[in-house]
């Protein structure tokens, strides 16, 4: 361990967490105005705005932790591609309204036994960020779950988009239960648990709602992966080049 | 009364004059009814004011920690901090029965007692119409038009109306 202890841990697993919060909730906020019913788009821009506000929270415990006066803002607009630790999940494109249902789905319901297991970490800024960002999620995942029932178990058109939507987005989850050497040093001081340890808690419930959804999980167990080491597909440079772009344009530019 | 105790009013006072300030979003609560100040304390001359967060999406959190500071210093108060605090993260919970009758009054059926601990886990079953206290009520949406609020109908009068939903 270095002379800075922890601290460089918990500067980097913040990233990842914050990453994948900011960069899901700018994909849902793309939906705002375009969302196939009134209630939905409420729906997505109220998810987006929780996201991005655990996403403050987690990058300010990264500025904290690294110690080098940055600021939550400039985590989010003037890093670059590289710089981003998000998981592949998120930063793929919104397609159908099915698939922008599905990712969110697949996503909170693995983010929610995660943050439950975050609340016992010996960080007392990850166990209160955690805390908060739980009871949040619970609400994400209730509606996520519910809508792919409602739509898998639907009309012939809602459940072939859905079961589309599964065997496209399958091979990103694998990468959530994925290990690296930041997790180990991450478990070993009890910061957060290992990756793999809530996998069967994800499996359980998707198994369930798409046994009530009545879609298939592919059998395949290919995982595309490098979200965490910042090696992205090409969509996430997309996504900075608008969400970053004024103040690339502007730098400094203050609101 | 020496100079001390004019700059320093008693925290009961303050947590009176934090009880007219008004949530920017529903104006028939005050910050002390939403639950959200969690400790008034001062520290020499520093008053020290500790708020948590609704949501911490919520964009009303700037604009209640300005009103907090404005409504202050219309009081007086010249050094004053405020500290931000997660943990124990909020909980409607807190909402005080003055709070919850205030939001009936409003429009808003206040959130049902004793959910909160099972947030998202259960669409409240006993969610009464706030305009004609009806138990024949349906949920049309978890999200509603602040996060902190799911959106119902009432299937006898027929209206929609606000919940404010447990967490």
């Amino acid at each position: 361990m270095s002379a800075l202890g922890l601290s460089p841990a918990i500067a980097e697993f913040a990233l990842r967490m914050g990453d994948s919060c900011l960069i899901l909730g700018h994909r849902n906020s793309e939906w705002c105005g375009h969302a196939p019913a009134l209630e939905e788009d409420i729906a997505l821009a109220n998810t987006a705005l929780d996201l991005i506000g655990q996403t403050q929270l987690w990058l300010e415990l990264a500025c904290e932790a690294e110690g080098k006066g940055r600021t939550s803002d400039q985590l989010a607009f003037l890093r670059d591609v590289s710089g981003y630790r998000n998981l592949l999940l998120v930063e793929q494109p919104n397609g159908d309204f099915g698939r922008t249902v599905m990712r969110q789905y697949l996503f909170d319901a693995w983010h929610l036994p995660l943050l439950k297991a975050l609340m016992n970490s010996t960080d007392k800024r990850i166990a209160a960020i955690a805390e908060k960002a739980a009871k949040e999620v619970a609400y994400h995942l209730e509606r996520s779950a519910d809508l792919v029932v409602r739509l898998g178990d639907g009309t012939a058109e809602s459940h072939a988009r859905m079961q589309a939507a599964v065997d496209f987005l399958w091979p990103y989850t694998g990468e959530m239960f994925l290990a690296d050497a930041l997790d180990e040093e991450l478990v070993a001081s009890g910061l957060a648990p290992e990756p793999g340890s809530h996998k069967a808690a994800w499996q359980e419930h998707v198994t369930r709602t798409f046994a009530d959804a009545t879609l298939k999980a592919p059998e395949k167990s290919f995982a595309q992966k490098g979200g965490r080491r910042g090696v992205h597909s090409e969509h996430l440079g997309f996504i900075l080049a608008e969400m970053q772009f004024l103040q690339r344009a502007y730098p400094g530019a203050r609101w | 009364m020496d100079a001390a105790t004019i700059s320093r009013p008693a925290v009961a006072k303050i947590w009176s004059w934090l009880g007219e300030i008004p949530d920017p979003e529903i104006p028939v609560i005050s910050l002390v009814d939403l639950g959200i100040i969690r400790d008034v304390a001062w520290a020499g001359d520093l008053l020290e004011v500790t708020v948590t967060p609704t949501y911490s999406g919520c964009p009303a959190t700037g604009v209640i920690n300005f009103e907090i500071e404005r409504g202050l210093r219309e009081h007086g108060i010249e050094k004053l901090r405020l500290k931000r605090q997660l943990s124990p993260a909020w909980t409607t919970a807190w909402i005080s029965a003055e709070g919850r009758a205030k939001l009936r009054d409003y429009g808003i059926a206040p959130p049902v007692e004793g959910t909160a601990a099972c947030a998202g886990a259960l669409v409240p079953l006993d969610v009464n119409c706030p305009r004609c206290g009806s138990q024949r009520t349906e949920r049309i949406s978890q999200f509603g038009s602040t996060p902190c609020k799911a959106h119902f109908r009432c299937t006898d009068c027929l209206e929609p109306f606000d919940y404010f939903k447990s967490i």
